[in-house]
């Protein structure tokens, strides 16, 4: 720990203490599906920072979790939330769009496209892996059953999709047409659709269905970690996956109701510290910052991602061309 | 001018006032928003979501699963009753209470035990997956979940009615000469038949609108195990809520109708003439 820092925040108290009111503070924090734990440490760290430099402050911080779809839809409904951390970005791009509670260019407001961390997509196999499975290719193999929850409703299971349908296209050297059957011949081998990422970890887990769950890769470690997971699990690393960029944002609107537009902006900057990153790195998401990517280094096996921005065009063409009515996931299930 | 007959409970302006108010602001003014909401939208566009294969699969999946859990418990329902009403024995009273436990549990919790048991790997469910039958993630499940949270209703609807008949009209049935098939036929029926097509429809209604138990075990697949509800939440996660409310105005349409039908013929078998 760096003796400078809390020589500065010490200094900084000391010269805000004697003008700063102490004031009560409610943040809510509207997130996706598998961040709960993340955001419980993240809370905890955020609260003793902010009291270094407002010590007379008192600050309580909500978290709501759900399908990320489903979570952007009650902020355009009026939950009061003050931060979104969601999925995907299409999702804080319709609360822009339709809630109008924050500006169209809000991923501009903070580094790394408002993206403090990132995580990708792996497999979580059962232990030993009994079916062999070690790439996507093996997912279309007779007798394999894949769960992954429905990307109509789930982010997380956007990216699988996605992550899937650019294997599909890099392995037939870019034909669509191939990558098309892939994905559907994939999905023939799914036989449960979840609404939300935690769903079907639990259909996987618990329930005991399935040979292979596509998951978010911090929730495939979090399953290894639990109730003893790491003696009925492996996780298996495909040879590609996608870069998937949950990020944050302030609700401009909301925050500004609440009066709490500064210490929203600052829990959301704080995610870029080290210790910020640090909770992240320890919650199994890719931190950012390259110091601590380089301490977790190991953790973090090395793969080929795509991004949705250089492979896909962004999420402003991904999502109608994939996802909306009658788009690529539609007509995996729809005679045409 | 003629005088006004008073009626038994006084203050008709007064008690009808509550009445309406009451009814607009828990049901009509939500329901009518809905019908502006899709009043947005033109006949044909309304019609093109209404009858995408999709929506119709899962209309067809929701009614028909609805309307078999409606016909089991209509049965087993009117079982349970029976037992209830003309035998004593000891447990008696507590069975009689577990019958509206389905009505006190979170649907959510029903649904994910009835998937923990029925899941080709759970307890009942690995029986059932020897045999070749999948009961969890298929319509098979669905049924099963919509039969538990509509158990209450014809136990409920049919055991008052029952009770109220006295046994004297049975015994002189038999008296007179009928056999209990007969009694069965011509006694029993006629009598019970009104409420338990109440039972059956408020059964069948609240099966089709039914969310939460159901969600965990059907599986979700579009065009095999969607339910019409699930159809509306993945529209509103997709922000399409013009898509949504013309689902649901479709519901509610076909759900009135049928509802409508049940209650014509409730009158019809009441007033044979």
């Amino acid at each position: 720990m760096s003796i400078r820092r809390y020589a500065l925040a010490a200094l900084a108290s000391a010269v805000f203490a004697g003008s700063a009111v102490a004031k009560d503070f409610t943040l809510l924090n509207v997130s996706y599906d598998p961040t709960r734990e993340l955001y419980q440490d993240y809370n905890a760290e955020f609260i003793s920072y902010w009291k270094k430099s407002h010590p007379g402050d008192t600050v309580k911080i909500n978290q709501s979790h759900g399908g990320s779809g489903k979570q952007g839809r009650s902020v355009i409904d009026g939950s009061p939330a003050d931060v979104v951390t969601l999925a995907l970005a299409g999702d804080i791009d319709e609360i822009a769009k339709l809630g109008k509670t924050l500006p169209a260019d809000w991923q501009t407001k903070l580094p790394d496209a408002s993206t403090p961390y990132t995580s990708t997509i792996v497999f979580l196999v059962r232990k030993g892996n009994p079916k062999g499975i070690h790439d996507w290719a093996d997912l279309i193999k007779d007798g394999v059953s894949v769960i992954t929850p429905n990307p109509k409703t789930s982010g997380g299971a956007r990216w699988n999709f996605l992550a899937a349908y650019g294997y599909g296209l890099k392995s037939n050297g870019g034909d669509e047409a191939k990558a098309k059957e892939y994905i559907g011949k994939l999905f023939k081998h799914v036989p449960v659709l979840d609404t939300g990422a935690r769903g079907s970890t639990i259909t996987f887990v618990n329930n005991g269905q399935g040979d292979v769950l596509l998951a978010w890769e911090n929730e495939a470690f979090l399953a290894l970690k639990e109730g003893g997971g790491a003696d009925k699990f492996d996780i298996v690393v495909p040879s590609l996956s996608i870069l998937a960029e949950p990020p944050v944002a302030v609700v401009e609107k909301n925050a500004e109701k609440h009066g709490t537009t500064e210490i929203a902006t600052e829990y959301l900057k704080h995610l870029y510290s080290k210790e910020g990153q640090e909770i992240a790195a320890k919650n199994f998401y890719r931190p950012r910052d390259a110091e601590v990517a380089a301490k977790y280094e190991k953790q973090f096996p090395k793969l080929n991602l795509l991004t949705i921005d250089k492979d896909f065009g962004g999420w402003k063409s991904a999502q109608p061309k994939f996802f909306d009515d009658g788009g690529v996931f539609d007509q995996i299930y729809i005679p045409q | 001018m003629s005088r006004r007959i008073s009626p038994v409970i006084p203050g008709f302006g007064l008690t009808l006032g509550y009445t309406l108010v009451y009814l607009s602001l828990i049901v009509l003014i939500p329901l009518a928003v809905m019908f502006i909401h899709a009043s947005q939208l033109s006949a044909a566009q309304f019609w093109n979501i209404v009858t995408a294969p999709r929506v119709l699969a899962a209309l067809r999946l929701s009614f028909g699963t609805a309307f078999f859990a409606a016909i089991i418990n209509g049965v087993i329902g009117t079982l349970l009753a029976w037992v209830l009403v003309r035998y004593t024995f000891p447990g008696r009273k507590i069975i009689d209470a577990m019958i509206d436990l389905p009505f006190a549990l979170p649907t959510a919790v029903a649904g994910i035990a009835l998937t923990a048991l029925y899941t080709p790997t759970g307890f009942i469910g690995q029986f059932a997956a020897d045999m070749g039958i999948k009961i969890a993630y298929s319509p098979f499940g669905i049924t099963l979940a919509l039969t538990f949270v509509t158990l209450p209703f014809v136990v409920r609807t049919v055991q008052p009615v029952l009770a109220d008949i006295p046994r004297e009209v049975e015994e002189a049935a038999a008296c007179l000469g009928a056999k209990p098939l007969q009694v069965f036929r011509h006694i029993l029926v006629p009598a019970l038949l009104p409420a338990w097509l109440t039972g059956f429809a408020l059964a069948f209604a609240r099966g089709v609108g039914e969310y939460g138990s159901v969600i965990f075990i059907a599986g979700n697949m579009p065009m095999k195990t969607e339910i019409l509800p699930l159809l509306i939440m993945v529209k509103l996660d997709q922000y399409d809520y013009t898509g949504a409310t013309a689902i649901g105005v479709m519901m509610l349409l076909v759900s009135f109708v049928l509802l409508l039908l049940i209650n014509l013929l409730q009158r019809r078998i009441e007033t044979p003439n």
